[in-house]
């Protein structure tokens, strides 16, 4: 193998400092970047074989978001006394948009202790597996859009700014790698942590303004900006409804991001060799 | 040129996760007080008390092209952590391991296959691991199909395998594309006879190409036909390092 000898060949493997932790962690990364058409494989091979003998195959996963999005949208809109037209295409794009979000960070703390028979098996990345279930979400994800486009269509709703999604998408993308690194992490060392998170994500699901929209809170509004989930759902779904954001809400996010970036980094830089020791 | 240089690794593991941590704390602590050097895991506490066990301590060889070397010792022993540890699946904890050339491993049974996926997919996915060219993949398929000899299962998923057959995926895909060094934990000997000796023809024409075999195994007839120097493991130490035939006598001397 040719270009196998060319790469780099020489593996050396010591106790790290300083750094030589930064640097480990970075060709880490790399290695993960380049085997990105292995995780886009896997990710779809997850969808593909959950599915695998169902008639509908990933149609599932765009039939039962359609109808859940149906039935709770006349059961709230009945209850909360809203304009169908005003609340179905917010509630849809929400619940999509929160499924994503949700099913990552979920997905997140068993990342590493599921595919431990991999890690004991080869050297891999580390983040491989954090790509996959990237990739899978967003599959996941571009299937259930497909509701969200039809109820759009039917209640004649129309995008504006979509180029703010130029960056709110990419700002999405490294925080889900971030956020599943994180919690994967810390997932694989502490058992507990999944379904920790698994509740925290609970009330998040309902102190964020998921199914209820944020002008519903008259006072201290600007509260809400302290749960990490409101401005990052915000500046995606607010344009593609057809609302301006306000730059407090695109500052929140970022703050929020940057964060997560640096809690992530720190601890992936100190405990990434550490994580075959633990699953 | 191909080499390994294993230069006073350790390898502790921390023991976080059991029903109880507080009873396990509790046990280990005990067995250190009546007995320090007792019995083949050393339990142990490190300086935030957290019970580890010391399984690799200060391991030290070198192997040069064209060695082949066989790992021999008790369960526990830290024949498979060592493995492990040359494949830079588990970093060392204290000390330094250098391997120059291309590695394949053969450790895990299951080899991190999928038993939902057919063993072409299989082979596919891992040809990709390796980030191979699609040219490449398809060689290494055909070569495995030849020497796995698994005919029409070979696109039925893997889980209706039976433990031979899936030996035989295993290793002809891990030897498929010539590594320079071969890391090979003892399960891959369930295979039978007649696969048993096809394995060790294709074995000697990678060791023929200057390459380096690490091989664990508890059968020291194979030992003595496959390697050019054993080393005895015991609690975690290198107990002998020699010829096959010193190092196994002392070995069968002791244990029978």
């Amino acid at each position: 193998m040719e270009d196998m000898n060319a790469r780099s060949p020489v593996l050396t493997l010591e106790p790290l400092r300083g750094w030589g932790l930064v640097r480990a962690a970075w060709s880490d990364l790399q290695a993960g970047l380049r085997l990105l058409p292995l995780a886009v494989t896997l990710g779809w091979l997850d969808i593909k074989m959950r599915y695998r003998g169902s008639i509908l195959g990933p149609l599932w996963l765009t039939l039962s978001t359609a109808v859940m999005i149906g039935a709770m949208g006349v059961v709230y809109g009945y209850l909360f006394h809203m304009d169908l037209k005003a609340y179905l295409p917010f509630l849809s794009l929400s619940i999509v948009l929160w499924g994503y979000g949700g099913t990552v960070i979920n997905d997140a703390g068993t990342v590493f202790t599921q595919s431990t028979s991999l890690f004991h098996a080869m050297r891999i990345p580390v983040s491989l597996p954090v790509t996959q279930v990237i990739v899978r979400n967003l599959l996941i994800l571009l299937h259930n859009m497909v509701v969200v486009v039809v109820v759009f269509a039917v209640f004649h709703v129309l995008p504006q700014q979509i180029w703010s999604l130029l960056f709110s998408l990419p700002l999405w993308i490294v925080d889900s790698f971030c956020v599943i690194l994180l919690i994967g992490m810390l997932g694989a060392r502490f058992r507990d942590i999944a379904p920790i998170v698994a509740s925290l994500m609970q009330i998040f699901f309902f102190v964020t303004p998921v199914i209820w929209k944020p002008e519903l809170i008259t006072t201290g509004r600007h509260y809400l900006l302290l749960d990490p989930f409101y401005p990052l759902l915000e500046i995606v779904r607010a344009p593609l409804l057809g609302q301006r954001v306000e730059s407090i809400v695109w500052e929140a996010a970022l703050g929020h991001s940057v964060l997560l970036w640096l809690l992530a980094a720190i601890l992936f830089c100190r405990m990434r060799s550490r994580i075959p020791y633990w699953i | 040129m191909p080499g390994i240089v294993v230069d006073r690794l350790c390898i502790d593991f921390p023991l976080y996760h059991g029903q109880s941590r507080s009873l396990k704390r509790q046990v280990g602590k005990t067995l250190a007080r009546f007995a320090p050097s007792a019995p083949s895991a050393h339990l142990m506490h490190d300086l935030r008390e957290r019970t580890i066990v010391s399984v690799l301590r200060e391991i030290s060889f070198t192997l040069n092209s064209g060695e082949r070397l066989g790992l021999i010792g008790s369960n526990g022993a830290g024949k498979t952590t060592l493995l492990r540890a040359l494949a830079g699946i588990y970093e060392p904890v204290a000390g330094r391991v250098r391997l120059d050339g291309t590695m394949r491993t053969l450790l895990d049974s299951s080899l991190g296959m999928n038993p939902e996926l057919t063993g072409r997919e299989n082979i596919r996915l891992k040809g990709r691991y390796e980030g191979l060219s699609r040219q490449q993949i398809e060689r290494i398929e055909q070569d495995v199909q030849d020497f796995a000899e698994l005919g029409p299962y070979m696109d039925m998923p893997m889980k209706v395998y039976s433990a031979g057959m899936s030996v035989r995926l295993a290793f002809g895909l891990a030897t498929a594309s010539s590594p320079q060094i071969l890391l090979m934990d003892e399960w891959f000997l369930a295979g039978d006879g007649v696969f048993m000796n096809k394995a060790k023809v294709r074995l000697e024409e990678l060791v023929q190409q200057a390459e380096i075999l690490v091989l664990s195994t508890h059968q020291p007839k194979i030992m003595r036909q496959w390697c050019t120097r054993v080393i005895w493991l015991e609690n975690g130490h290198i107990r002998m390092d020699g010829t096959p035939d010193e190092v196994l006598d002392v070995y069968l001397d002791e244990a029978g």
